[in-house]
């Protein structure tokens, strides 16, 4: 029967199957970080239970660790309890630790990828909803709950109840200056946070088979967004281009049988339960106006008025973004000034993402009253940068130029929106409060906030005089 | 975990969609290292409107959340579950919830009820004029019933009986362990490791 990628990599990994009963998958991969797992050893501890497979277990420190002064003790006690409880953890559980200072640290779903430990046919897992962002490889990925993340821990398996298939074809090609991350939003807003409920949406067509690694990473990193279980990409010449020589990478024969495997991962000319379709011809910067990521418009648009609305819900959801974000119906996007750019997390914190921001700030200077952060999704990152000298061109713009972590994506550490402030954020959620309590967030591309740092309110580089305009990424 | 078969109690009328993990647990709640503790974080901002329907006095001792579509969104927090259970819900009902959000749920006894949007209106009617009226959520006939209101949700078998059972899913697993060590010895020889060999 032909099957869809998701159900190949599902059928390969199931442990055990049995009438009534959801299936029991093998996990091959295991990502910790500090904030969703100190309840789950907490729980092994309680059972005399160990960790099963320490060699499938990886954690890093990201949520909470600061982005300056990494060489002093952490202010917050709380934030200083909590990684002191996961270094206790690792240790007493035999885990791999990169915690802050390391040169393998960063934000988790950077550094995955980044050593070669995401490879495609697998089933990766980790308390955090953005795992889905490995499903750029051909992975099945996806995010857990702390409950589950003690069974992975003891057993290694999940029990997971089917889902069900969709498809998001991008025909056609981005036009000039339009990015993974515009792409992307315009397709949250399309099917809404909602529309992917229960489903793993694999992304496909022309448009897709174009992006870098870097860029479909952002895809799938905000398939959650859409509500859905995963996003997937099938693995082609640029994946395996990607990890060749990768740390953890196969090697020799191991990664001639590997390649071999995974050319097979591609779907059959299966059924999906849904399909979407895009034009990627049609698409230009898109930049969120509301409280969720569905709520978006290109940023040539104006802020939408809720009567517009046909469904009572979503006029009531955007008559309490609108409320909650200080905009009026009809204002135009373009209008709309910013206090803060936030340019960083796993959605937006890799080379390419801060690469594409250097290029628009080179020369250029950030508005007088605007703040931008530059947080490098991982030490690696921020190493790569510093090599071909992109931190001096954020420094010399009037950026700050920060070590890895989560930063203000959602304002665990220090790094947090004043309230009232309003950002454009690369990041991946604009929900009230995010940032920092009473924050108003934005999500925009790292072009986007590279131009809205330069000219104080959101825009695109088409905005600036003599800007080149190079082809999507 | 605790085990759920029926629950009989007043309600929080929400109305809201897309009601995201956030929202009911912000991030700096979840430096927390336990279980318990998270009631006072619950719907955090919210909360500091005297009119937000939490702060009510008719809604105290409350159990019943019924919310607007798209209930748990975003984040997979667990914390959001156990802040709901600390406050005191035993039940939450909405139109569709997010999938992580009801796992996580469904692991620590919370049930998450499916029921049509306007089975949800009638649910919010009801119980805004009368904060005293109280909703029954039947596991056991997969029901909730209410004055004027019955309305019957889909569950399915295996998630109804481990909540009915209040069953730990890692002991259950931990039965099949030959299975995990044979689907092991057979995994592709190049599939990466953390660990030196």
């Amino acid at each position: 029967m032909a099957r869809t990628m998701a159900e190949k990599i599902w059928d390969d990994h199931v442990v055990r199957r049995a009438e009534g009963e959801p299936d029991l998958l093998f996990i091959d991969l295991h990502l910790l970080h500090e904030v969703t797992c100190p309840q789950a050893f907490d729980g092994l501890r309680k059972a005399g239970r160990r960790v099963r497979r320490t060699d499938l277990t990886i954690a890093t420190e990201d949520h909470n660790t600061p982005t300056i002064d990494i060489d002093k003790p952490i202010a917050d006690p709380v934030s200083r309890i909590q990684l002191e409880t996961l270094r206790k953890n690792c240790a007493e559980f035999g885990v791999r630790l990169h915690p802050l200072g390391d040169i393998e640290q960063g934000v988790v779903h950077v550094i995955g990828p980044q050593l070669g430990l995401t490879q495609p046919g697998m089933t990766v897992v980790c308390g955090d909803s953005h795992t889905s962002t490995h499903g750029a490889f051909g992975a099945l990925a996806f995010g857990i709950g702390t409950s589950q993340v003690e069974h992975v821990l003891a057993t290694q398996t999940l029990p997971m109840s089917p889902f069900r298939t969709m498809a998001v074809t991008v025909e056609g090609e981005l036009p000039p200056g339009v990015t993974a991350k515009d792409l992307i939003l315009a397709v949250i807003a399309r099917i809404g946070t909602g529309g992917g409920q229960g489903h793993v949406i694999e992304y496909r067509g022309p448009a897709i088979e174009k992006l870098s690694m870097e860029a479909r990473m952002t895809v799938c990193n905000m398939s959650i967004e859409a509500g859905a279980r995963a996003g997937m990409i099938a693995p082609d010449e640029t994946t395996f281009a990607y990890l060749k020589d990768r740390p953890h990478a196969p090697k020799g024969a191991d990664w001639d049988a590997a390649v071999a495997e995974w050319r097979t991962l591609r779907s059959d000319d299966a059924t999906f339960d849904r399909e979407v379709v895009i034009d990627a011809s049609t698409l230009s910067p898109f930049v969120t106006w509301g409280t969720n990521p569905g709520q978006g418009a290109p940023l040539s648009g104006s802020v939408p008025d809720p009567a517009a609305f046909a469904d009572p819900a979503d006029r009531m959801a955007a008559e309490k973004a609108l409320e909650y974000m200080g905009l009026t119906a009809g204002q135009p996007l373009r209008e709309i000034a910013v206090d803060t750019v936030f340019l960083g997390s796993c959605t937006n914190g890799r080379i390419e993402d801060l690469r594409a921001a250097a290029a628009v700030l080179r020369g250029r200077s950030v508005a007088d009253g605007v703040r931008m952060l530059v947080v490098p999704g991982s030490v690696r990152v921020a190493l790569q940068a510093v090599e071909e000298g992109l931190d001096k061109v954020f420094t010399a713009a009037g950026a700050e130029w920060r070590h890895a972590g989560c930063s203000m994506c959602l304002g665990m550490n220090p790094d947090q929106l004043a309230p009232g402030e309003r950002a454009a954020s690369t990041s991946n959620r604009n929900f009230e409060g995010r940032q920092g309590k009473g924050g108003r967030t934005h999500l925009v591309s790292p072009q986007v906030a590279a131009t809205t740092a330069v000219l104080g309110h959101l825009a695109s580089p088409a905005d600036l005089s003599e800007f080149p305009v190079t082809a999507g990424a | 975990m605790e085990a759920f078969t029926t629950h009989t109690g007043r309600v929080v009328p929400l109305r809201r969609s897309n009601v995201d993990t956030d929202q009911i647990i912000p991030a700096h709640w979840l430096k927390k290292v336990t279980r318990d503790g998270f009631e006072d974080g619950l719907f955090d901002a919210w909360r500091k409107d005297p009119e937000f329907v939490l702060n009510e006095p008719a809604r105290q001792g409350a159990t019943v959340l019924v919310a607007g579509a798209d209930f748990g969104t975003g984040s997979s927090r667990e914390h959001a579950v156990w802040a709901l259970q600390n406050y005191g819900f035993k039940a939450v009902i909405s139109p569709r919830f997010a999938d992580i959000f009801r796992g996580n749920s469904l692991k620590n006894g919370l049930l998450t009820v499916m029921l049509p949007q306007e089975t949800v209106e009638r649910l919010w009617e009801l119980t805004e004029a009368d904060p005293t009226a109280e909703v029954t959520v039947d596991l056991v006939d997969r029901q909730v019933r209410a004055e004027g209101i019955t309305a019957d949700f889909d569950i399915d078998d295996n998630a109804r009986w481990r909540l009915l059972e209040g069953l730990d899913d890692i002991s259950l697993t931990l039965e099949h362990e030959t299975d995990i060590a044979e689907y092991e010895a057979r995994r592709p020889p190049y599939r990466p490791r953390t660990l030196p060999r």
